[in-house]
């Protein structure tokens, strides 16, 4: 513990040694690297005037095969997801193994993030009202295709024989197309997978919130943190460094108990403010719907709403990207279709409860004010929206945002680890090495401006959907078999209700 | 139709005197022993990812830990009286495990401490031994 603590301030020294412009050098040297990743993969196609980037096209086709070949899951399956996490089919006998709730709750807390409070602002500010339209629907498609990847995650996850299991898209790439007869194709498929997962929680699950935490903190302290990046930066990552690599996991017992409350009273709080804008709550959604096939204002127009929307909402549950079956494979269950079953909830909760409720609270007050925010992006403008009826309220916000992104950063910390491990085996050291990579990228989040970060770990995320939904396509029918085959059981009443 | 005594143990004293006035009962009548160990646990806290990824081996290293260091030890403490004896670890809420375990074992009465817990905690989140006299379908044998 104590070499790793001192190898940690080695690492870090010669940043603190530093004056502030480093924030701008790193900057300079990071914003060519993102333009060309983010032409790569988000190569667009001119459509009736608008750009549509091809990888959203793939993952919206995705979504709405998926939704229809496995007959509406996301709508048939709602009531029975919720039977589930309420235990009802849940063996008292095998109590004590990882139940339903906890596996959702776990995959919850990485998805909630700061993408549900200043995503939801980035795509109003970007496409407009509309685009709230579009990211809702995105979330009612997307619960489709979390039900096939979290099903074959815990379908082709591997058990080792000290009784930890290892699942999730890079495994399930591998087996199913070995079991196609494509073994060569799948472990390139999984090895590229594994590759992505790993750079997508460097930068989405860690740069990108480690950033807009200090952003928030900024704002705040009202600019008094400019150029102190680094510090805040360096102090995240102690923190994180003590949760992944030390071992002091009531660090992260806390947070991961604070966040559903800290979710709840973010919820509450924002009804609270559209209720006092209630006045402006009818042209706030009327927007909305006219937005959405209007585009008024928009660069490229309706379409142009749709595709931020939809990004976004990607951006926010990540169905697609294969990161959260990673999170359920944890469950013990001999049914696989029941924790993909109990994934739907998952882009409900976060994108169609949570980000609406965002959306709702901006909308209302560009109604009322259609400058309230005076220019402020991200999660600056949720809160100043916030702010116009609480004074007070960007406090408790900056510490729920703070608390949002490190839970995602542990979250992701995780995911990025099993990449890893699918890559350079299970050793001890590997996984250390993996750690304090992780945590260099946290205080580097801080570091560099939100644009070129940004644009990065978006890139990175919808690479990896590539690969993963290809295979998702290829496996579909071996999870719609399973599926039709327990909801049979589920009507005959050979799977039995224990409540 | 023989008795089936189900007796929870929990490593206290209260859980100790449950179970020697249990014994001489079934000895009386001839009645064999259910002894319970139930590890608290709810479905609904929150973990990381990595605690859900190690919670396989845990629960079975608590649910051995159980035996080793409770149940087998009472057991060798009680010597050969000649009774039958099964053992059983669950995971679970305290009072409803119990319920569960007097039902798939077919128990006939239930024996169980009095003060298995501080007060404090009882006027707080109620005592176990109270949720299960109340909600029992089976006899329920309260020992102080």
């Amino acid at each position: 513990m104590k070499k790793l603590l001192l190898l940690f301030s080695l690492v870090f020294i010669p940043f603190t040694n530093v004056y502030a412009g480093i924030d701008e050098a790193i900057n300079n040297a990071t914003a060519p690297i993102a333009t060309f990743i983010g032409k790569v993969v988000f190569f667009k196609v001119p459509v009736f005037g608008a750009q549509l980037p091809l990888v959203v096209l793939w993952l919206v086709v995705g979504a709405v095969f998926f939704t229809f070949y496995m007959r509406f899951i996301n709508v048939r399956g709602f009531k029975h997801a919720i039977q589930l996490v309420r235990g009802d089919y849940s063996d008292p006998k095998s109590h004590g193994e990882v139940s339903h709730f906890q596996a959702l709750a776990t995959a919850v807390s990485g998805t909630v993030g700061i993408g549900n409070i200043g995503g939801v602002a980035v795509a109003v500010t970007v496409g407009g009202a509309g685009a709230t339209f579009w990211l809702i629907v995105a979330g009612i498609l997307g619960m489709s295709t979390k039900f096939v990847e979290c099903t074959l995650g815990v379908k082709y996850r591997q058990e080792f024989e000290d009784g930890h299991v290892s699942g999730g898209p890079m495994y399930y790439l591998r087996q199913g197309f070995s079991d196609r007869g494509m073994a060569g194709f799948g472990k390139f498929m999984g090895t590229f997978y594994a590759v992505g997962i790993f750079i997508g929680a460097l930068g989405i699950g860690n740069m990108f919130q480690s950033n807009q935490a200090y952003v928030q903190l900024n704002t705040v302290a009202g600019g008094g943190l400019d150029g102190f990046g680094w510090l805040i930066g360096l102090i995240l990552a102690g923190v994180v460094f003590s949760v992944i690599i030390g071992g002091i996991k009531s660090i992260a017992r806390v947070t991961e108990k604070i966040v559903p409350f800290m979710a709840i009273f973010y919820c509450i709080f924002a009804i609270i403010v559209i209720l006092m804008n209630i006045g402006s709550l009818p042209q706030a959604v009327s927007n909305i719907f006219t937005g959405a096939f209007t585009g008024e204002g928009v660069a490229g127009g309706a379409l142009g709403a749709m595709i931020i929307g939809f990004q976004r909402a990607v951006f926010s549950n990540e169905a697609g990207i294969g990161s959260a079956s990673i999170a359920h494979s944890a469950v013990k269950t001999n049914e696989p279709v029941t924790e993909g079953v109990v994934s739907l909830l998952e882009p409900f909760i976060d994108t169609i409860v949570i980000c609406t409720i965002t959306a709702l609270v901006i909308g209302t007050a560009q109604v009322a004010d259609p400058n309230f925010a005076n220019g402020a992006q991200g999660v600056a403008m949720t809160s100043a929206a916030f702010q116009r009826e609480f004074s007070w309220f960007p406090l408790p916000l900056a510490f729920a945002a703070l608390l949002f992104a490190f839970s995602t950063m542990i979250s992701w910390s995780y995911y990025g680890l099993k990449g890893w491990t699918y890559l350079f085996g299970e050793s001890e050291k590997g996984q250390t090495a993996y750690k304090l990579i992780f945590c260099a990228f946290v205080a580097l989040g801080c570091i560099v401006e939100l644009g070129p970060i940004l644009d990065i770990s978006d890139a990175l995320v919808f690479l990896i959907c590539v690969p993963n939904i290809l295979g998702l396509y290829f496996l579909a029918p071996i999870v719609k078999r399973e599926m039709e085959s327990y909801f049979a059981r589920i009507e005959s009443g050979e799977i039995k209700k224990f409540k | 139709m023989s008795n089936k005594i189900l007796v929870a143990i929990d490593g206290s004293e209260g859980g100790k005197r449950a179970l020697g006035a249990a014994v001489e009962y079934a000895k009386l009548t001839h009645s064999s022993l259910i002894l319970s160990y139930i590890i608290d646990w709810s479905p609904y806290s929150f973990h990381t990812p990595e605690e859900l990824d190690e919670r396989q081996k845990r629960r079975e290293s608590e649910i051995q830990r159980a035996h080793d260091s409770i149940l087998n030890p009472e057991i060798e403490a009680l010597g050969d009286q000649n009774l039958s004896i099964e053992t059983v670890v669950r995971h679970g809420k305290i009072a409803e495990a119990l319920k569960n375990i007097a039902d798939e074992y077919k128990a006939t009465q239930i024996y169980i401490g009095k003060l298995g817990e501080s007060r404090v905690r009882s006027m707080i989140f109620g005592s176990v031994t109270a949720a299960l006299v109340q909600t029992s379908l089976l006899p329920v044998t309260v020992v102080p």
